[in-house]
């Protein structure tokens, strides 16, 4: 499955949620399917945006919090799935591009490529709700499930190695802060 | 453990009295009364982080939910910290409280704390980061107000480090 695909195919319910995304191509993919103000890229830092996510979750009980994240960035921060774990938000969805690769550097192979099977790894930190997906039907299904469900999920979704041909993104990094700050102040407000 | 339950108890209530709802923290000797005041207390959110790194993005997310946080840890938990404090925090300008431990700074007895003691202020300066020395209980109060309101006025980091006067009762 491609993760553009896999995007489409989540992209409705992902308009009505609170979405943090690691940075590069999954970034641009979900920003070209339109961004909405719920939308944040966390075009740096690698490996927080998963922690990112947990804040969010603890702090807004009441929304539910998704987090679109990639094997290399999780991989440099796996102690973050046992954190999640640990605290298990009831509110959080944690899904996992896996393409195998540091595709947006250059395609050099992580170590997913190698056997490291981050669902299990997920799992293995104590998430109870945690797969693994290779097609669109399973991921989506997995998606739609977690949505509803009251309990933290983390979905790994095995994805090919391509990305968009551009990573252009006309929404500056300051602007996309503030947008999503004030979104989620009118939210509480509301 | 000599260290400090009252002087805790005032960083605590400090923190408090700011605003703070949210506290992520690793465990470290000198910061054992607070870590236990935040799990005693209902209104404290506390997360026990597996590396303090990710207490940069645990806070930007409390951030745009509109909460207050802080972050607790050693001067070597901030020093396994500073890409996240540079490309989320600063970057994204995120209001960012960091409340540590200056180990390895003078009467530190650990030989293993002396390096990260020697750098943590070069590091701290080298980054732009306004900081102030935490020694005297009386002006705790005062000091992590004023540091709570520059974070938030310059959507930025700002560190208080803790002192061994502050911490430690031999």
């Amino acid at each position: 499955m491609k993760r553009a695909d896999a995007l489409e195919a989540i992209y409705d319910d992902l308009k009505t949620k609170l979405v943090v995304t690691n940075m590069g191509a999954v970034a641009v993919e979900l920003y070209n399917l339109g961004h909405q103000p719920g939308f944040f890229y966390m075009e740096h830092s690698m490996g927080l945006a998963s922690s990112a996510g947990l804040g969010l979750a603890l702090c807004l009980p009441g929304r539910k919090i998704v987090v679109l994240d990639g094997d290399a960035s999780v991989l440099m921060n796996l102690g973050t799935l046992s954190t999640m774990a640990r605290y298990s938000p009831h509110n959080l969805t944690h899904v996992i591009f896996d393409n195998e690769s540091l595709l947006s550097v250059g395609g050099f192979p992580s170590a997913t490529s190698t056997g490291t099977n981050l669902a299990l790894v997920a799992k293995g930190a104590g998430v109870k709700n945690t797969g693994l997906y290779s097609d669109i039907e399973g991921f989506q299904g997995a998606y739609d499930e977690a949505a509803n469900r009251d309990e933290l999920s983390v979905l790994v979704a095995k994805v090919k190695a391509v990305g968009p041909t551009s990573f252009a993104m006309d929404i500056g990094l300051l602007e996309n802060r503030f947008e999503f700050a004030r979104h989620i102040k009118d939210l509480r407000s509301e | 453990m000599p260290v400090s339950v009252d002087n805790s108890q005032i960083i605590y209530d400090a923190l408090k009295s700011v605003g703070v709802e949210l506290m992520s923290a690793l465990p470290e000797t000198w910061l054992v009364h607070l870590v236990r005041m935040g799990e005693d207390d209902p209104d404290m959110k506390l997360v026990r982080l597996n590396k303090e790194e990710e207490g940069v993005g645990v806070s930007a997310g409390a951030h745009f939910a509109g909460t207050k946080s802080v972050m607790l840890m050693q001067n070597h938990g901030f020093l396994a910290s500073v890409n996240g404090i540079v490309s989320l925090a600063q970057l994204y300008r995120i209001p960012l409280l960091m409340l540590i431990s200056y180990r390895g700074h003078m009467g530190e007895r650990d030989p293993w704390q002396t390096e990260g003691g020697l750098s943590t202020e070069p590091i701290l300066q080298s980054m732009g980061i306004p900081y102030h020395l935490l020694s005297d209980p009386a002006k705790v109060e005062k000091e992590i107000r004023e540091a709570q309101t520059l974070a938030e006025s310059s959507m930025r980091p700002v560190a208080l480090l803790l002192t061994r006067d502050l911490m430690w009762e031999d």
